[in-house]
């Protein structure tokens, strides 16, 4: 469904992301992990359009997008690691504005909004100005703001940071929900046990390389002769730590 | 690529709109405050209407001669309709001048009528007459300075010609003839004429009525017409000032709208907007649109007001003043995409727009008419679009020309408008990190 070949990017001399590739399938959860800085936000960028990779190419079910305005990027649903919302307006004006971006208008749009909302347990709050929202309730309806379009492919930047463990295991239950519907899904996360929970496969990214991709089980039998060691069963974070070393980023 | 797509377009005015209208602060700049200040400019810079007499410019005279000729200049300018006169000491007079209480005082020192009477006729010394100043009124001074030339002729010739004291004054000239340093054929035609004056003061006493007064007087009276809109319009310094505060705020309206793209960019909003299937032409225009919309708002509703509560009317073409509003409104706005394309971050953007905003509208004469600037000033400020906007609307209004009027200044608007969207567009930053 969406495939990375060789994506690099720099920012003057820094290069932000070095040769990256990998595949998200349809029905798949791929998390993307990495400390920070390691370029896991410019990857998403290039993937959904936002910038212009040096090198390599985004293929959207097979096909390269052309330009701003390719039908395909509808294929595409963005959740920012920003809370993109217009916090003067109410959820339901935020998700008009967001659905119209994609052509929608009318019922249509009303129903698209209709589910998001309902999809994230925030069907109540919908007349209510976002700037009344919880830190919790806004991460949800940045996701939904991302759902509207029904996109194949979903694009989830840290979608769960500063959120309490309620909201938290909602928008997992969320991501479950679309991963049953067949959505290919990139999780960008630095919380192990996130990924532990939903991804299929694994890509962990450090200075803008990839250093491991590899299913869960298959990332913890590789360094797990190491750390067994101590008796202690090797979790996500110790291999993570193993392949990306200890010194503070940043 | 290049295509315009109404659904995204008409989504982008209609949020931009909510977000403009549920930030009252942004609301309340837009609306009350140009009207606050259009009021008070207006009421400074009202033309006297034609009912009520004018201003009158307050001046002290101090006479020190006492003699029949100053008298009669002061009694001169005390009538005069132009001034309010009081008479004191010098010193008070200095005083109160320096004070900024009154515009100028006129001393007339001893020894004044005298001599100017005999300054008249022959090339002896002129005596001086002060006039001590307030700097910051040299408008109304050069007033002064013009006025009493007036008054000081006519009282100086009319007691010549007519007066006891003329007469003394011709015949010790009479007597002094001899002794001027001129030639002989020059004497004769001075005694000719002198003794021509004392034939008339002997008739003027015989018949009274006979001649008439005497003196120099002005020989014109003046009739003065404001050219505005109409004979029976008058100047309305309100039609000025609401222009000119429209235009200031509708900038700052516009600006903020070019500091909103900054936020969103920073809030993130820019990625949805990019990432979703949107062309760059309609993002843009989205933007230009709204801001149209709301700087053509904020003008109307200024003028609104002041065609209610204080009687501005278009005096000239309605569908031109619809145009050069429109325009106007256009080159705000894309002057709002230009400080979205050339600002770094919402805070400096801010600084340095409100600073280039100032500027402008006060170069383009938005605070004080332009006429009052220097000449070589008010060409240098045509390359500020307030100034064509300024125009335009002023003689949409209270000049009261027609359609014509109204070519120039749209033209020029559009001008700006073309080359501010041209800039924006190049410079726009279209990656979103
Ligand atoms: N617009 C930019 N200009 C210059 N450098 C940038 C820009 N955007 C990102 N970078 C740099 O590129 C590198 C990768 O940044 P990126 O945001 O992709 O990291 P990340 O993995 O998402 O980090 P985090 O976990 O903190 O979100 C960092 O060193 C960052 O400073
Ligand atoms: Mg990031």
């Amino acid at each position: 469904m969406l495939e990375i070949k060789h994506l690099r990017k720099s920012f003057g001399s820094l290069v932000a992301v070095d040769d990256v590739s990998f595949v998200v399938n349809a029905g798949q959860l791929v998390g993307l992990l990495g400390p920070n800085g390691a370029g896991k936000t410019t990857t998403v960028s290039m993937i959904a359009g936002l910038l212009t990779p040096d090198h390599g190419e985004v293929l959207v079910g097979g096909q390269r997008l052309a330009g701003d305005t390719d039908p395909a990027k509808r294929r595409i649903g963005l959740v920012p690691q920003d809370l993109a919302l217009y916090d003067e307006l109410t959820a339901r004006d935020n998700l008009r504005f967001f659905g119209a971006l994609y052509n929608l208008t009318g019922r249509a749009l009303d129903e698209a909004i209709g589910a998001a909302m309902h999809l994230v347990e925030l069907s109540d709050r919908i007349k209510d100005r976002v700037k009344t929202f919880s830190g919790g309730m806004k991460r949800r309806l940045n996701l939904a703001a991302g759902l509207l379009h029904d996109p194949d492919i979903l694009l989830l930047d840290e979608p769960t940071v500063g959120v309490d463990p309620q909201s938290r295991n909602a928008i997992f239950d969320n991501l479950e929900t679309l991963k049953r519907r067949g959505k290919a899904l990139l999780y960008t996360t630095h919380y192990m046990e996130e990924a532990e929970r939903l991804a299929d496969r694994i890509v962990v990214i450090d200075h803008g390389k990839v250093v491991a991709d590899d299913t869960v089980a298959g990332l913890q039998s590789r360094v797990a002769p190491v750390e067994d060691i101590g008796g202690v069963r090797a979790n996500l974070e110790t291999v993570f730590l193993t392949l990306t070393g200890r010194s503070l980023r940043d | 690529m290049a295509f315009i797509q109404v659904i995204p377009l008409w989504a982008m005015v209609r949020k931009d709109l909510q977000i403009f209208f549920s930030d009252r602060r942004a609301v309340i700049m837009s609306f009350a405050v140009p009207i606050a200040i259009a009021s008070f400019f207006g009421s400074i810079f009202s033309g006297p209407s034609r009912t009520t007499e004018p201003a009158k410019i307050s001046i002290i005279v101090v006479d020190q001669d006492q003699g029949t000729i100053s008298k009669s200049i002061t009694d001169g300018l005390q009538h005069d309709k132009n001034f309010k006169v009081t008479t004191t000491t010098l010193e008070q007079a200095r005083d109160t001048v320096r004070r900024g209480r009154t515009a100028a005082a006129i001393v007339i020192p001893t020894g004044f009528g005298d001599a100017a009477g005999l300054a008249l006729f022959s090339r002896r010394e002129k005596p001086q007459l002060d006039v001590v100043f307030d700097p910051s009124r040299s408008t109304e001074v050069a007033m002064v300075r013009g006025i009493l030339t007036q008054h000081v002729m006519e009282a100086v010739s009319k007691e010549m010609f007519a007066g006891p004291r003329g007469r003394q004054l011709v015949d010790e000239t009479l007597n002094s003839v001899d002794s001027m340093p001129m030639p002989e054929d020059r004497k004769k035609l001075l005694r000719d004429m002198l003794g021509s004056v004392q034939s008339f003061y002997q008739q003027n006493q015989a018949d009274p009525n006979a001649g008439s007064g005497g003196g120099l007087t002005m020989p014109y009276t003046v009739r003065e017409e404001p050219m505005t809109a109409g004979s029976n319009i008058a100047y309305n310094g309100y039609a000025h000032s609401f222009a000119g505060m429209g235009i200031q705020f509708l900038l700052f309206a516009m600006a903020n709208l070019g500091i909103e793209v900054l936020l969103e960019r920073q809030r993130g909003l820019w990625k949805r907007l990019r990432s979703a299937p949107v062309s760059r032409v309609t993002l843009l225009a989205g933007k230009t649109l709204s801001g149209t919309i709301v700087a053509l708002m904020t003008l109307w509703v200024s003028f609104g007001f002041a065609m209610i509560v204080f009687g501005v009317r278009i005096q000239g073409s309605l569908l031109g003043f619809i145009g050069v509003s429109v325009a106007c409104a256009l080159m705000a706005a894309t002057f709002g995409l230009l400080v979205a394309a050339l600002g770094n971050t919402p805070a400096t953007a801010r600084g340095v727009t409100t600073f280039a905003i100032l500027i402008m509208v006060m170069l383009g004469g938005a605070w004080v008419p332009t006429f009052i600037f220097p000449a070589w000033l008010q060409q240098a400020t045509l390359v500020v679009p307030p100034r064509w906007a300024v125009d335009g609307l002023d003689a949409m209004t209270w000049r009261g020309i027609g359609l014509s009027g109204a070519v120039g200044p749209v033209l020029a608007l559009l001008g700006f408008a073309a080359l501010f969207g041209t800039i924006a567009a190049a410079r726009f930053r279209w990656e979103e990190a």
